[in-house]
């Protein structure tokens, strides 16, 4: 037993971090959310070069073997910088798809994937080239799209799809929707995190009555509590990652889910008014901690989920 | 990174599982609160000491296994998981032990630590004063030198155990004159049935006497009985409430057991829908602190000393305790109501959690000021 990061895995998170904190994510973001595609798409072709896909696809399809662990450290890392586009679709579209030559083209970042699974939308089915429905008699391919419909979150931009040709009856359903869930609850443990990091950072340096507002008790203990939260969340993710047990991978959806969307909530509070504007760069993640609860299993299905395999032994 | 256990783990969860199933009590023991409980508990201690499982982490020569951190939380869990007495020797255990592990010399650990693990010599804290609770660096009661050792005087309260306890150990100003007040303090251990201490009990919220208050009057305590310099007791108490609040205090083992028994009387009760998400976020919380302790404990065993890491810790279990006993008190309905049931003893051990071993309150102001970095404040 040993729930810490081997140096390879620390070394991997460290230069996709980097890359990103060098790529003006933030601007990125608000060209994605109105339509424009370019700068994302160039921000994609890096992410592909940096291995993000290949992760998810098996090596004769040129990935590197599904690598779960690396998928949730590399998805923390894209919810950090509030990476737009339909990151975890992609994945699961990599794990679902039996075409070699359709795979190889999401893990070189040629090819963006979406996926409808359970709901009425997909996440920007206006910038996939390929566009997936997940239905009761299999997977099939969508043709067009139906118009965008806002979401909370700007850059989630939602459509409906109309299944098209089949592809197979028999896709590794349960495999993409473990991997779908894992890599959204690591991307919204990487929202939260960024939220704490940007909100201690803001009560560091905002004053009022003569002294940081992060002195007062009642700033810090909201933000102590945040941190308890994410930090509990954590080993679940990653754990979740090691085992792929469906009641972990549930958990961790449902903790990380609920730990981001409470920093949003401490953190708007504590950036006061310029925290509520669309034009501070907050808005970017407080958005996010919210669209991401119920992508891919709702706090509730989650718990479902829990329950239903408790008293069967981990591990 | 990899979650699974070695062999010689595997097999040391094992021969703790099939002792534990051939020596837990049938029925649950009286409440350790109690003068008859604990007398029984200590007789658990006893029992379990005959056969080298009360302190399995300790080296064999007091009374141990050897056996380390990660042995230990499998014994833990086992523990819990056979539903096995609580721990009435835990204050010497898992505060008194470590400090004489780190600070202690050969004879006092050699003359303390082995009837301590037979449950002989069960210890009790004095740390809080009347005006020393969360501000515990101003505490008052006094140590002044004699002849061949110390005359401690002052008043000591909220010390867990001590009703029923042997001795204790704790801080004490040893020099008033120093420019700080959490210098010049010693630490000491003491008898609670020597000439000069009075102890009186006093009843928590259901009406036993988990507590007690101490009133010293120049009690003495041979020089023998000084853990470290005197004078630097704060630092070495320190280290111990460190530990405390990090990995020994409540083991991750209590809360998985005591969520999987939730869990059970809400699915004896048909599965109400009313708690189920109540029910549910217990299992998920009793994992994760699971999880966050092979974290902690994987990084322990790199090298990384525990820091105000255990301030998380010590938030997440108290409030967790009290959320899934809740839980099981309103899952019962009017039985809910009953203090004699094991639930109920549980459930008013838990509203003690956020408030001892230093406060909620405290430990936010550790998360805030030492992991986040963010400037002290008035409290």
């Amino acid at each position: 037993m040993r729930l810490v990061l081997d140096d390879e895995q620390r070394a991997f998170t460290g230069a996709l971090e980097k890359m990103l904190a060098g790529a003006d994510t933030p601007s990125v973001v608000r060209e994605w959310s109105h339509g424009a595609h370019g700068s994302g798409r160039a921000l994609w072709g890096r992410l592909a070069a940096a291995g993000v896909f290949a992760l998810a696809a098996p090596e004769e399809y040129g990935g590197f073997g599904v690598r779960p662990v690396e998928l949730a450290l590399a998805f923390m890392a894209l919810g950090r910088h509030v990476v737009p586009g339909p990151l975890v679709e992609t994945v699961a579209a990599a794990v679902l798809l039996p075409t070699p030559n359709l795979v190889k083209r999401l893990v070189s970042g040629e090819t963006l994937a979406t996926v409808a699974y359970g709901g009425p939308y997909a996440l920007d089915g206006d910038a996939a080239d390929l566009r997936l429905v997940l239905a009761p008699g299999g997977l099939h391919t969508a043709t067009g799209h139906g118009p965008v419909r806002p979401s909370l979150d700007p850059a989630r931009r939602l459509t409906t799809l109309t299944p098209g040709d089949l592809l197979t009856t028999e896709p590794p359903l349960a495999q993409a929707l473990l991997l779908a869930r894992l890599t959204t609850a690591a991307q919204a443990l990487g929202v939260g995190l960024a939220l704490l990091d940007r909100t201690v950072s803001y009560v560091r340096q905002r004053t009022q009555f003569g002294v940081p507002v992060g002195s007062f008790q009642a700033v810090k203990h909201q933000l102590a509590d945040a941190r308890t939260a994410l930090e509990f969340a954590r080993p679940l993710v990653l754990a979740a990652a090691l085992t792929l047990d469906p009641a972990d991978v549930a958990a961790a959806k449902v903790t990380a889910c609920e730990a981001a969307y409470a920093t949003a909530r401490t953190a708007l509070q504590l950036h006061g008014a310029i925290g509520y504007t669309a034009e501070y760069d907050l808005s970017l993640w407080l958005t996010k901690a919210r669209a991401l609860r119920t992508a891919w299993g709702s706090p509730e299905e989650c718990r479902d989920t829990v329950l239903l395999s408790a008293g069967d032994p981990h591990c | 990174m990899d979650l699974a256990f070695t062999p010689g783990e595997q097999a040391f969860r094992e021969e703790a599982g099939a002792w534990l199933a051939a020596h837990v009590p049938a029925a649950p023991l009286p409440s350790l609160e109690t003068a008859e409980g604990f007398a029984a508990h200590r007789a658990w201690e006893a029992e379990l000491a005959a056969d080298r499982w009360s302190v399995v982490d300790w080296p064999a020569a007091y009374g141990g296994r050897d056996a380390g951190l990660v042995r230990w939380l499998l014994f833990e869990e086992e523990y819990w998981a056979a539903g096995a007495p609580g721990r009435v020797g835990q204050n010497g255990i898992s505060l008194l032990a470590p400090t004489l592990f780190d600070h202690g010399t050969e004879e006092q650990r050699a003359r303390v630590l082995p009837p301590m693990a037979r449950g002989e010599v069960v210890w009790a804290q004095a740390w809080s004063e009347p005006e020393a609770g969360s501000d515990l660096a101003s505490l008052r009661s006094k140590a002044v030198r004699t002849d061949g050792g110390w005359l401690l005087s002052g008043q000591k309260t909220w010390s867990s155990r001590a009703a029923f306890a042997d001795r204790a150990f704790g801080l004490f100003r040893s020099d008033p004159d120093t420019p700080k007040p959490h210098q010049g303090l010693t630490y000491l251990m003491f008898d609670l049935r020597a000439p000069g201490v009075t102890v009186r009990p006093i009843a928590r919220l259901d009406g036993k006497p988990a507590f007690a208050e101490l009133f010293l009057d120049e009690v003495f305590v041979p020089d023998a009985d000084v853990i470290g310099e005197p004078g630097q007791g704060w630092r070495i108490a320190m280290a111990a409430t460190g530990n405390e609040r990090g990995l020994t205090l409540r083991s991750p083992g209590r809360y998985l057991a005591a969520a999987d028994r939730l869990h059970a009387l809400w699915r004896g009760q048909g599965s109400p829908d009313a708690l189920r998400t109540r029910v549910a976020d217990a299992l998920i919380g009793a994992r994760a602190y699971q999880l966050f302790t092979y974290t902690a404990a994987s990084r322990f065993l790199d090298g990384a000393p525990l820091g105000p890491e255990s301030s998380l810790n010590k938030v997440f279990w108290s409030e967790y305790d009290i959320a899934l006993t809740e839980t099981a008190l309103d899952l019962l309905g009017a039985e809910g109501e009953l203090a004699d049931t094991e639930w109920a003893e549980r459930y008013v051990f838990a509203l003690a959690g956020p408030i001892y071993a230093g406060t909620n309150e405290i430990q936010r102001d550790i998360i805030a000021e030492r992991l986040l970095g963010l400037p002290k404040g008035r409290r």
